[in-house]
């Protein structure tokens, strides 16, 4: 009964009105700053500090979390309606939910998101309350090494991202990374690829190249086809709330995608992320016949890695709070926020401090319900943008995200990046290469060198590290298999009668 | 030699060219042994197979046949250029001009990429578009972004 009565102390620190307010401010301001494309939680919550700082630290922490979670949700929503996913975790929503929003189902796909959010977040906070301690052992297993296998596995998931040929998708992930590699070299401190141009020694922002190739790149491959062709919206919007069949496709793909995220969160850096595609593999590969394909608006396949993604998001507050490493720099604000207030993150919080570590996990679940609460009744809103028509909005969306670029470090050399992006975002098009498995790759670079470079280190060298550690070689194994089911003649031509173009 | 497909021979060639850039690049950058990789050494790595997936891209491309050749097709030279052109005014325009002066002028450009252009209705989303993005970023979000020309003082 301790889970119940940790829970029931968390839960009253949580429904206090002050800190409803603050979960409320946090949900609305993370989801706006969602919705503009380009203004990143960290910005806002950098611009918010003096504010955050004069706050008490459950208070604080609460409307962080809320942003966090806002932010995300937000995210989503772009994704689905411009092609332009917000946050890095939603580039996988965008493949389905925006073939969704394009024939209509809109409102299907951002209510699935929702939901499955939602349903997610509350098993994820569960799942704190119950396993915090036992959960942090897994993530104490994983050496460098085992990171490299893990990535090495979830790109080749990402494969299964691309509906046409299996080689350009494996190159266009590559080039992902190589985009990634221009950068300072973390480890020796090397400007690479940076032709003396101090802007590009900080990396290319990954804002500016979802931006560039989905966002513009979209733009420009749409007012290329002659208008009696140009289907964007249909005009035919069925209805606002997923139907009965809808509802029973994505029930099994939240279970699933909140399994998966749910164990991923737990691991220290990108497992959030991970478990967004890893879920979209999962659903792409288990779901047979599904009733619309998958890349051409599948529920599924907004729900699945949605619902991972929040599940993700929730158990990486395991590693933050027991062990003090912050999965990302949002977290890292967070643990900001609690030395500040003299609290040490760790596996102590939970004894010395009951009533923030509880009354922050409770406070998750009531920022996931606000967002739910604020953002059903808004489908309708966001469903009347898509039917503005189109000379009128590709403007308007050309200038959100310039003016979201344009602020990312206050510095017009991102705006030119992003345009040369535009070009490289329609030579892909023209090409029929698909962009999403080279956004992956190119969130993974930086992650993947690191922690290659240091299991060689560590090994001395020695590749075989890979294979001789049991869980680092399992994940390996996992990740040929899945490149022979995906190269079985039988299996490919499959594939290929499955997802090629029309 | 007879292309087969015109998408695959262009998008094997950009994997090769731009391998062997990278490959080239990683070679200036200390490579470091297996027991110790410096930063050249997961670059140069990477570029080799992406070259090497390139090639085989083209090797399929040229050997392959595939239904009507798989043709690029016209280029949409209009949108892109007035799109490329319209973001980088925007970029040279607004530190200097302000978002008052650079908003219309993005939105007026922008509209001329379309097939209908009428003054009435891109004034109109100039207006409303330069109000609502000073009301959001400026009014509500409080960010640092240049209001007025410089010239102003601002």
């Amino acid at each position: 009964m301790d889970l119940l009565h940790n829970l029931s102390l968390g839960f009253g620190v949580a429904f206090t009105l002050q800190n409803l307010m603050y979960a409320f401010f946090g949900s609305v301001l993370g989801t706006l700053i969602g919705v503009l494309p380009g203004l990143g939680p960290v910005a806002t919550i950098a611009m918010l500090l003096p504010s955050i700082y004069s706050l008490d630290a459950t208070p604080a922490l609460i409307m962080l979390a809320g942003i966090y979670y806002g932010a995300q949700y937000g995210g989503s929503t772009t994704a689905i309606l411009i092609n332009v996913p917000g946050e890095s975790s939603s580039v996988v929503t965008a493949i389905d939910g925006y073939a969704m929003a394009r024939q209509g189902r809109a409102g299907a796909a951002l209510a699935a998101a929702g939901l499955g959010s939602f349903f997610a977040g509350c098993v994820g906070t569960i799942v704190i309350a119950a396993f915090a301690p036992p959960l942090t052992e897994l993530a104490f297993q994983f050496g460098p090494a085992e990171y490299f296998s893990l990535m090495v596995l979830g790109l080749v998931g990402a494969v299964v991202l691309a509906s046409g040929s299996l080689i350009k998708a494996i190159a266009m992930i590559i080039l992902g990374l190589l985009l990634a590699q221009i950068n300072t070299d973390v480890i020796s401190g090397q400007a690479r690829y940076s032709f003396d141009i101090p802007e590009l020694t900080d990396g290319i922002g990954f804002v500016v190249i979802a931006m560039g190739v989905f966002g513009f790149g979209e733009i420009i491959a749409n007012l290329g086809m002659p208008a009696e062709h140009r289907e964007v919206f249909t005009k035919d919007v069925k209805g606002l709330w997923p139907t009965k069949e809808d509802f029973k496709e994505a029930w099994p793909s939240v279970l699933r995608g909140t399994a998966l995220g749910s164990v991923l969160g737990v691991l220290p850096g990108g497992g959030a992320l991970l478990a967004s595609f890893a879920s979209y593999t999962m659903e792409k590969k288990l779901v047979r016949n599904p009733r619309v394909p998958f890349g051409k608006g599948a529920i599924q396949g907004v729900a699945g890695p949605e619902s991972a993604n929040n599940a993700g998001a929730q158990t990486s507050f395991i590693p933050m709070l027991t062990l003090g490493i912050p999965p990302n720099a949002v977290m890292a604000l967070m643990v900001g926020a609690m030395t500040i207030k003299g609290i040490q993150p760790g596996p102590q919080v939970m004894t010395s401090n009951p009533q923030l570590f509880w009354g922050l996990i409770a406070s998750m679940w009531v920022g996931n319900a606000m967002l739910v609460i604020l953002n059903l009744p808004m489908i309708g809103i966001w469903i009347k943008l898509l039917t503005v028509p189109y000379r009128f909005l590709f403007p308007a969306i050309t200038l959100f995200c310039c003016i979201g670029v344009y602020t990312l470090n206050n510095n017009t050399f991102d705006v030119y990046l992003t345009a040369v992006f535009a070009v490289v975002g329609y030579l892909f098009y023209k090409l029929s290469c698909e962009a999403a498995p080279l956004l992956l790759g190119f969130i993974l670079g930086p992650m993947m060198e690191e922690n290659l470079r240091r299991a060689l280190l560590l090994s001395r060298g020695d590749w075989s590290t890979f294979m001789t550690r049991g869980l680092s070689a399992g994940l390996l194994i996992a990740a040929a298999l899945m490149i022979v089911i995906v190269m079985l003649p039988s299996i490919k031509s499959k594939r290929e009668v499955a997802f090629s173009e029309d | 030699m007879k292309i087969k497909s015109q998408r695959d021979f262009w998008s094997g060639l950009m994997f090769v060219v731009v391998g062997v850039v990278f490959a080239v690049g990683a070679t200036n950058y200390p490579l470091g042994a297996s027991a110790r990789p410096g930063p050249g050494y997961f670059p140069l790595m990477l570029s080799v197979i992406m070259a090497i997936l390139g090639a085989i891209v083209l090797f399929k491309s040229l050997t392959i046949e595939t239904e009507g050749g798989d043709p690029i097709g016209s280029i949409a030279w209009k949108p892109l250029l007035v799109i490329v052109a319209a973001i980088t005014v925007f970029g040279i325009a607004l530190p200097r001009l302000g978002l008052i002066i650079t908003v219309p002028i993005l939105i007026v450009m922008t509209s001329l990429a379309g097939d209908e252009f009428h003054w009435k209705g891109v004034v109109a989303a100039a207006v409303v578009l330069t109000v609502g993005a000073w009301a959001i970023f400026v009014l509500g979000l409080k960010l640092t972004i240049p209001m007025w020309p410089t010239v102003f003082g601002g």
